[in-house]
Formats: C-alpha cells, sequence, structure tokens
C-alpha cells in the first residue's frame, strides 16, 4: 500500500494497541449511551428523577434530605444542584427544573413573569453568619449593625479600627493591624439578598448607596460562587471576613460574630436564636410564606435569619407530583430532625401545619403547561 | 544571551513541573478503586467517589464524538481534496475562527439553543456543546494529514478508472487512517477537559447517568464544584479528579504524537 | 468548480459540500443567537454599554466597562510577560538546544498546553493564590507601594493572579507558533549571517528575529485570542468583582468570567441581556483578533513560499 503503512514499527502496533484500547473503551461507552438513550423512558418509569436547583444556603441539609430520602423512597432521585437562589428562580421560571430554591422570596416583579402560580415552602430556617478568619484573635468578636455596614462599605479597612476596638474592649489588644478582606457572593444568592436586606433596614447609607437584592454591585471585597465560594475564600485568606449560612462556617470550623440585635444585645447565631427570630415575628407570617425576619424584635433574635424556601408551580407533571408531595411532606416531618444537627432551625410546630396544607395545594396534571 | 534563553526555558517548564507535581501529591492518595466506583456522598460525610461524574465525561465525549467526529472529518476531506475553490478558502478561514470562540460562549448558544427549548438541563444539551468544540480541531487535524498522502497515490487510483469518491474513502482515508485517529484524539483531548461549557448545558448530578435527556454529571465541572467549596475532603477530591483528568489528557496526547512520529516521516 | 463525471461522485462531492457548510452556519447561528439574545440590551444601552463602569444588577444598570477592563488588563499583563518568554522559549528550542533536548522540551511545552484550564484553576486556588499572598504582595507592596499597582489589601486571588495563570496558558501557544515561524527561515539566511562573522546571538537577531516579526506578532495576537476567551482558570483565580482598580491586588472581572459567574443565576431579563451583549462583543472582538492574526501567519508563509 504506501509507505506509511510498511513502515510499522515496534511503536506503531503500541500504539495500535493503545488506539485499539481507546476504541473499545468508546464502543462500551457508546452502548451505555444507547442503552440510556433508548432505556430512557423505561428506567424513568422504575426510577423518577427530579431536578431542582438553586439556594447553595440549604444545600446540605438538602443534599443530606435527598441521600436520607432515598432511603424511604428508592424509586424517587431528586437531583439537586447549588447554583445560587438567583439561579433556581431564573432556572424555574425557564422551566429547565422541576423546581427552585430560593432565601430570598420571590419578588412580585419575578411572580409577574409567568401567569402559573407559584408556591413557596418554607422547608427550615438558618442564619447567615458572620464568619472571619483571624489567627491568633481568640473569643467572640461583636459586631453592631453600624460597623457591620461599614466594613461592607469599605469605610472600615483595618481590623484594628477604633470602632471596632470599641465594640470589643477586652480583646482590643489582639485586633491586629491587617487588612479586612471583605468577601462576599459573585453569583445571584440568596444569601446575599438576606444580608443586603438586612444592611438596608439598619443603615441608611447601604441602602441609598447598595440596596438589596441576590446580585449587587458591591463596593469592596472578592467574589465567591455559592455559600461553599464564599466560605472557601475566608478560609484561604487570613484577614477575612464575609457572610456566610451557619452551617458553613461551622463545619469549616470558622469563628462567628455576634451580633447586635434591636434590643441591643449582642447574639450569636444558632438555632435557637433564629427561633427566636421567627417567633418574634411569627405574627407577621403572610399566607404565602413569603417574609423577611430580619432585624427581628426580641432580646434573644439573631438578627440575619431567615426561611428558606424550596419553589414549586402548583400545577406539577403527574409522574412527580404524587411522590415530591411525599418527600415534601417528609421533610416537614422527620426532615426537620435532621435541621438541628447541621445548625438549621426546623420550622415552628403551628407552622409546619400552615405548610402542609400549602403543599397539598400541588396538583398532579397531565403536562406542565407551557409558555411563561 | 545564552543563559537568558535557557532562563525562559525554565520558566516555562517551572509551572508544568509545579502543577503536576501539586495534581500529583495532592491527587494520589485519594487515588483508590472508591473514585471510580462510589458516587459522591452529601456535604459533611466522608468518603464517595467521582464514578458518576468520570462515566458522565464518558457519556459526554462520547455524545460529542458522535456529531464532532463525522462533521470534523467530512470537513476536513472536504478542504483537503476539494479545498482549491473560494468557498472552501473561506470555509478554513471559519474552521480557524469556530476553533477560536471562547468555550464559554458555545456554553451561551447550547443553553439557549438546546437546554430552553427541552426544558431540560441534559447531556444532549453538554454533549453538543462539546461537538461543536470538537470539529475546527478535528477538521483541522484531517486537512493537514490528508495533504501529506502523496498526490500520486491519488493520481494513481485515478488513473486505474476508481471513480473519485471511491479513491478518497478507500485509498486517501484508508491511507491516513492513523492520522484521523491522531485528530480524533486531539478533538478528544481539547473537549475532555472543557468545563464553561458545561456550566449551564449539562449541569451537574449527584447519581449514576440515567438518561440522556437529564442532567448529568462531568469530572470537570465537578472538580470546578469542588475546588472553590470549603470542605476538605472535596478538595482532596478534586486534586484527585485533576489528577485523573490530566492522566487521561496526557494519554491521549502521547498516543497522539506516537502516531504522528510513525506517520509523517518525511516531514523534518 | 469541476465538473463530476460519475454520479456517485457528485453525490459524494454534495455530501462533503453539505457538511462542511453546516460548520459555515453553525459559526452563523452561534453570532445570530448572541444578537438575537442581546437585543433588549442594545436597545436599552446602545454603545453606551461599552464605555460605562457602572454594572449594578440592583439598578438594573448595566456597562461593560469593568469587564472590558479586567479583560485587557488581564490579557495584556500575561502578554507582557508571556510573549519574551515565548520567543525565548522558541529560540531556544529551535536555534540553541541539542535535538534530543529540544524534542524533550517541546514535547513537556505541548503537554503543558494540553493541561486543562480548571486544573490551572485548581492549582491556582491552592498553590499560587497563597504563594502571592503570603510573598510575593507583602513584597511588592513593601518595596514598591509608592505605585498605585501595588497598593492595597494583598488577597491572593486578583488581577495579578489572573495574570499569571493566564501567562502560564498562553505561553505554550505562543512559543508552538514562534517556532514554527523561525523554523520557517531558510538556512542560508542563518549562513550568510555566520559566514559574515555575527556571533551565535547575533545571528538570532538578525538572521532569524528580523525576518520573523510579523509571525512573532502572529503568535503573540493568536495568545491574546487564548487569553481573552480562557474562562475556568481566571474565574477561579480573580476574585470576580466587576470594578476598575489601579491595583493589581484587588479582585476583577473578565468578560467570559462574568458570564461564567452570572449567566445562568442573572434573574432580571435585563441583566441576561447585558451578560448575552458581553457575549456577543467577546464573540465579535476574539473573531476579529483571530482574523488578523491568521491573515498574518499566512501572508507570512506565502512571501516565504511555503505552505503549511
Amino acid at each position: 500500500m504506501n509507505p506509511i503503512q510498511m513502515k510499522k514499527s515496534k511503536y506503531s502496533r503500541l500504539a495500535s494497541l493503545r488506539s485499539s484500547v481507546c476504541v473499545s473503551a468508546m464502543a462500551l461507552t457508546l452502548s451505555q449511551v444507547a442503552t440510556l438513550g433508548m432505556n430512557g423512558n423505561v428506567a424513568a418509569a422504575a426510577v423518577q428523577t427530579i431536578n431542582g436547583a438553586g439556594a447553595t444556603f440549604p444545600y446540605p441539609l438538602y443534599s443530606k434530605w435527598f441521600s436520607e430520602y432515598r432511603k424511604v423512597d428508592p424509586s424517587l432521585e431528586i437531583n439537586y444542584q447549588s447554583i445560587g437562589s438567583g439561579g433556581g428562580v431564573r432556572q424555574l421560571l425557564e422551566k429547565t427544573i422541576d423546581f427552585g430554591a430560593s432565601d430570598a422570596p420571590m419578588t412580585a416583579e419575578q411572580m409577574a413573569k409567568t401567569q402559573l402560580p407559584i408556591l413557596h415552602i418554607p422547608t427550615v430556617l438558618g442564619a447567615v453568619a458572620i464568619t472571619y478568619h483571624l489567627p491568633g484573635f481568640k473569643g467572640d468578636l461583636r459586631l453592631s449593625s453600624e460597623v457591620l455596614a461599614e466594613l461592607f462599605l469599605g469605610k472600615i479597612t483595618k481590623w484594628n479600627d477604633p470602632k471596632l476596638k470599641a465594640l470589643n474592649p477586652s480583646l482590643a489588644a489582639s485586633l491586629p493591624d491587617t487588612f479586612v478582606m471583605v468577601a462576599h457572593r459573585s453569583d445571584g444568592s440568596g444569601t446575599s439578598a438576606i444580608f443586603t436586606d438586612y444592611l438596608s433596614k439598619v443603615s441608611p447609607e447601604w441602602k441609598s448607596k447598595v440596596g438589596a437584592g441576590t446580585a449587587l454591585k458591591w463596593p469592596v471585597g472578592l467574589g465567591g460562587k455559592g455559600n461553599e465560594g464564599v466560605t472557601g475564600l475566608i478560609k484561604q485568606t487570613p484577614g477575612g471576613l464575609g457572610y456566610v449560612e451557619l452551617v458553613y462556617a461551622e463545619t469549616n470550623h470558622l469563628p462567628v460574630a455576634r451580633l447586635k440585635n434591636r434590643s441591643g444585645v449582642f447574639v450569636a447565631p444558632s438555632p435557637h436564636s433564629v427561633s427566636a427570630a421567627a417567633a418574634a415575628e411569627a405574627a407577621n407570617m403572610p399566607k404565602d410564606f413569603r417574609v423577611s425576619i430580619t432585624d427581628a424584635q426580641g432580646k434573644d433574635s439573631y438578627p440575619i435569619s431567615a426561611f428558606t424556601y424550596l419553589l414549586v408551580y402548583q400545577r406539577m407533571k403527574a409522574t412527580q407530583a404524587p411522590q415530591f408531595r411525599k418527600f415534601l411532606d417528609w421533610a416537614l416531618t422527620d426532615g426537620q430532625k435532621l435541621a438541628q444537627p447541621l445548625s438549621y432551625a426546623p420550622l415552628p410546630a403551628e407552622l409546619v401545619k400552615k405548610v402542609k396544607e400549602e403543599v397539598a395545594k400541588i396538583q398532579a396534571v397531565q403536562a406542565v403547561p407551557a409558555g411563561k | 544571551m545564552v543563559g537568558l534563553l535557557i532562563g525562559c526555558a525554565i520558566l516555562a517548564l517551572f509551572p508544568l513541573f509545579s502543577v503536576f507535581l501539586y495534581v500529583c501529591q495532592q491527587g494520589l492518595p485519594g487515588l483508590h478503586v472508591n473514585f471510580f466506583t462510589s458516587l459522591p456522598k452529601p456535604v459533611g460525610e466522608v468518603g464517595g467517589g467521582m464514578a458518576n461524574a468520570v462515566l458522565g465525561s464518558l457519556i459526554l465525549i462520547t455524545l460529542a464524538s458522535l456529531i464532532g467526529i463525522p462533521v470534523g472529518i467530512a470537513t476536513g476531506v472536504y478542504l483537503s481534496e476539494y479545498g482549491k475553490t473560494k468557498l472552501s478558502m473561506i470555509l478554513r478561514f471559519c474552521t480557524e475562527l469556530l476553533a477560536g470562540v471562547p468555550s464559554i460562549i458555545i456554553g451561551i448558544f447550547a443553553y439557549s439553543l438546546f437546554v430552553i427549548p427541552m426544558g431540560r438541563f441534559s447531556s444532549y444539551a453538554g454533549g453538543a456543546a462539546l461537538a461543536v468544540i470538537m470539529i475546527p480541531t478535528v477538521a483541522r487535524t484531517t486537512e493537514e494529514l490528508l495533504k501529506l498522502v502523496p498526490v500520486h497515490i491519488r493520481e494513481a487510483g485515478l488513473a486505474l478508472g476508481i471513480s473519485r469518491w471511491k479513491v478518497t474513502l478507500i485509498i486517501v482515508l484508508r491511507g491516513s487512517l492513523s492520522g484521523i485517529m491522531t485528530g480524533v484524539m486531539l478533538g478528544l483531548a481539547r473537549v475532555t477537559g472543557e468545563t464553561a461549557p458545561l456550566l449551564f448545558t449539562a449541569l451537574g448530578s449527584q447519581y449514576w447517568p440515567r438518561s440522556l435527556d437529564q442532567p448529568i454529571a462531568s469530572l470537570p465541572v465537578q472538580i470546578y464544584t469542588y475546588a472553590i467549596s470549603p470542605f476538605e475532603e472535596w478538595h482532596q477530591q478534586a486534586w484527585t479528579g485533576a489528577l485523573v483528568l490530566v492522566l487521561f489528557v496526557f494519554i491521549l496526547n502521547l498516543t497522539t504524537r506516537m502516531i504522528l512520529k510513525r506517520h509523517a516521516p518525511a516531514k523534518d | 468548480m469541476r465538473r463530476e463525471a460519475h454520479l456517485g461522485d457528485r453525490i459524494f462531492y454534495l455530501l462533503l459540500n453539505g457538511v462542511a457548510l453546516s460548520v459555515l452556519m453553525l459559526l452563523g447561528a452561534i453570532a445570530w443567537q448572541l444578537i438575537h439574545l442581546s437585543l433588549p440590551a442594545i436597545h436599552k444601552f446602545g454603545f453606551g454599554f461599552f464605555s460605562s463602569t457602572n454594572w449594578d444588577p440592583v439598578q438594573e444598570v448595566f456597562g461593560a466597562g469593568p469587564v472590558i477592563f479586567g479583560t485587557l488588563v488581564s490579557s495584556g499583563l500575561a502578554l507582557l510577560i508571556a510573549a519574551p518568554i515565548s520567543v525565548g522559549v522558541a529560540l531556544f528550542l529551535n536555534e540553541l538546544a541539542p535535538r534530543r533536548l529540544a524534542e524533550a522540551v517541546g514535547f513537556l511545552v505541548e503537554m503543558l498546553a494540553a493541561i486543562p484550564s480548571v486544573v490551572y484553576g485548581l492549582w491556582g486556588i491552592f498553590v499560587l493564590a497563597p504563594f502571592l499572598r503570603i510573598t510575593v504582595e507583602p513584597w511588592l507592596s513593601g518595596h514598591f507601594g509608592w505605585l498605585p499597582l501595588f497598593r492595597g489589601a494583598p488577597y491572593g486571588v486578583g488581577m495579578l493572579a489572573a495574570a499569571l495563570i493566564l501567562a502560564m496558558m498562553i505561553t505554550p501557544t505562543i512559543a508552538a507558533i514562534c517556532k514554527e515561524v523561525f523554523r520557517a527561515v531558510p538556512q542560508s539566511q542563518r549562513e550568510a549571517a555566520r559566514a559574515l562573522g555575527a556571533t551565535k546571538w547575533e545571528t538570532m537577531r538578525l538572521a532569524v528575529l528580523e525576518s520573523s516579526h510579523s509571525g512573532i506578532l502572529g503568535a503573540v495576537i493568536l495568545g491574546l485570542a487564548r487569553a481573552l476567551g480562557e474562562t475556568m482558570a481566571v474565574t477561579m483565580v480573580i476574585g470576580n468583582r466587576a470594578e476598575i482598580a489601579a491595583s493589581l491586588f484587588a479582585p476583577g472581572q473578565t468578560m467570559a468570567s462574568v458570564i461564567a459567574n452570572e449567566y445562568a443565576e442573572a434573574s432580571g431579563d435585563l441583566h441576561l441581556s447585558a451578560l448575552a451583549f458581553v457575549g456577543l462583543a467577546l464573540f465579535a472582538v476574539s473573531f476579529a483578533i483571530n482574523s488578523v492574526a491568521r491573515i498574518l501567519v499566512w501572508r507570512l508563509n506565502r512571501n516565504r513560499g511555503r505552505d503549511f
């Protein structure tokens, strides 16, 4: 034939061996792909997949829930990707996922983008903890709302700022002369929404300069993707300061600051202080559960507490609705017991009843209505 | 001056050693069977692997190959065998440009073309995005290598009265089969590590792939997610994932080089 | 076009032609899709989009200034670092090194190009960023703190880290093309220089470098194209905040990284459209840059009468 084929050497045989290995590996995968392609529907009948995405705030709990619930109902796989609350809302509205998750309730404007009713299912309560990384600093950092706002506005830049010293008189000497490395979210985030909702309530300057929302124009700091990313940044950066869901700080052994609440008490974030905030604001709970409980009344209340929600269309696919309703009922009863070990606060008992009524509203339809 | 040039070479190679050293050092401890057989565990639980991501990557690459390889090869053959027309000049240029389109933009493209209409993140969308990236690589390599087949072989075939398409398919293509394998493998190597276009097409999953119209995990996306997370176990897994990915790409590249070495005896 | 005699030939030709044309259409489809998606932002902001420095999702005001700045600075700095090194490596491999060494080093450099971007990012987070934060940035601000470039908190991740990672990633690209360009210089030119009594260095400068200007330029521009579109590694180390800061330590955001960070999660329609507009701009720029580079390299090869 041609010179190329004649010039077979040891190398070439090795190479063709390699390529044949390569080819057979590909053939294997191919057959797998073919099986998946053809059996897609058959497999789906046996195991139902429900896709969700959104908030990173409750992700440690959700991943636990979805993995635990497989033991209860092995025929249901709930795939949850923590892409951020902004993503949860967006992809739900785009109908690319079956349910969304967000810590910030959807705004009226967002709800108006679809004619289909969307239900907010509160799942647990959590605290946005102010966490920091100060090697050599022992003890609890105390912060007031004004100082917190100034830190995130970039007005306080050093850890030994007089204002920080004044709040922590007994620890003043151990506050280092280093930069405050602020970390915040780079993606659309419910944690950001809760945090900035709080800052907007307590700081007029924050409200006018930055405002509240899932995606923001941050005056200072590094952006990290997800609660995971922000915690990672703080952990990697001595002098770091940021806001994350409590469990992220705890599982990473990062200290959390005590925040001065409306009653002037310095409160640490905990399931207890979050429940207190929820109890204090219980009277304000609207029928659709879309409520902000930041800067709550009460001396035990942690000021940056929030509900986190699953977002579902009221009309769900018939193949998914019954199983998903069952899952939600489980999450609201047995699932609640998993909350506390992961530093989330379970929903108050009287609220669980109301939420279950909401879950019962989920209807099974043959096909989800198209169009926005 | 000579020292300066040697310095440049060392400076350029230093990062390679550093990256490779760290990937091995941090990744090797996590490299055991579990990594390839277990699903990821929920946050905070130890153990687990990236089995679904490894399989997911293989599936995505296969899907991409199903479209990318035939289209790439056909384009390469066209450019090499019918490459003198004005249209093919434009086409050659466009193939180069397509190779230069940032992969994140291909992600947007596949998202709005597949994910939105299908109403779901899926392997199909991810595979399609990767296929677009693969096509120019395969096409260019195929063209280059077909051009190495001497013209007289084609002429000999034509002189025997064999029709042109048979000459092309049987003599030219078969003669440079290993060359085409090279293109394929370069294409595979190119898409294996792609992360950006998968972020909003294949999304991710913590389960075994069940169906192609569902979100699917992939090695690069999993590495990315784990790398930016704060969890030590996940960092460990990210490094191991990186090691697997790098080894896979290296093997593909090495094989390619070996084939090229024997395939192009005349070159230099 | 030739007239095909056999039916088989005609079918074969049409088939190939169709597939090849579909590649052409693919490029068009990408462009069309991007334009379509960015229309709302184009209507709202017009060309002011590129000069406005405000990227504020809360107020729904979007300007690409900060991300363009981030892209230009990170890529520009990466080129400043990578271009001389790459030319040096290429010269070393082509003119100086013994064949075996050249082969080995060339191979390693090629492997460097094959490492996936996400692995560079991983390395950047856990190796490069701490090194910058603990060693390099404090030293820079200690000695050159009078320059605004080296002021502010040493985060580790930020513009400098992104530029360094990019430099690492484009070095193999530029070096490989430069090597080809140098190899294309006729041996007779080198011999002529040697015959005139030029030293080794002078030979390289006069015979090789002098005649390779446009080729090197093409290589550098292709490196730039790669740097502009690079997404993952940059996203992982740049700090992800859209702002224009004088300091290299400060976090930034590039056109590609802003899309990676926000595209799947932007909740406002205008936000989404603005991101697509950034994508369109990135597409157009990489289109233009790639075209220029290709034309440069092609012209060079044609002038030298070599086809490869």
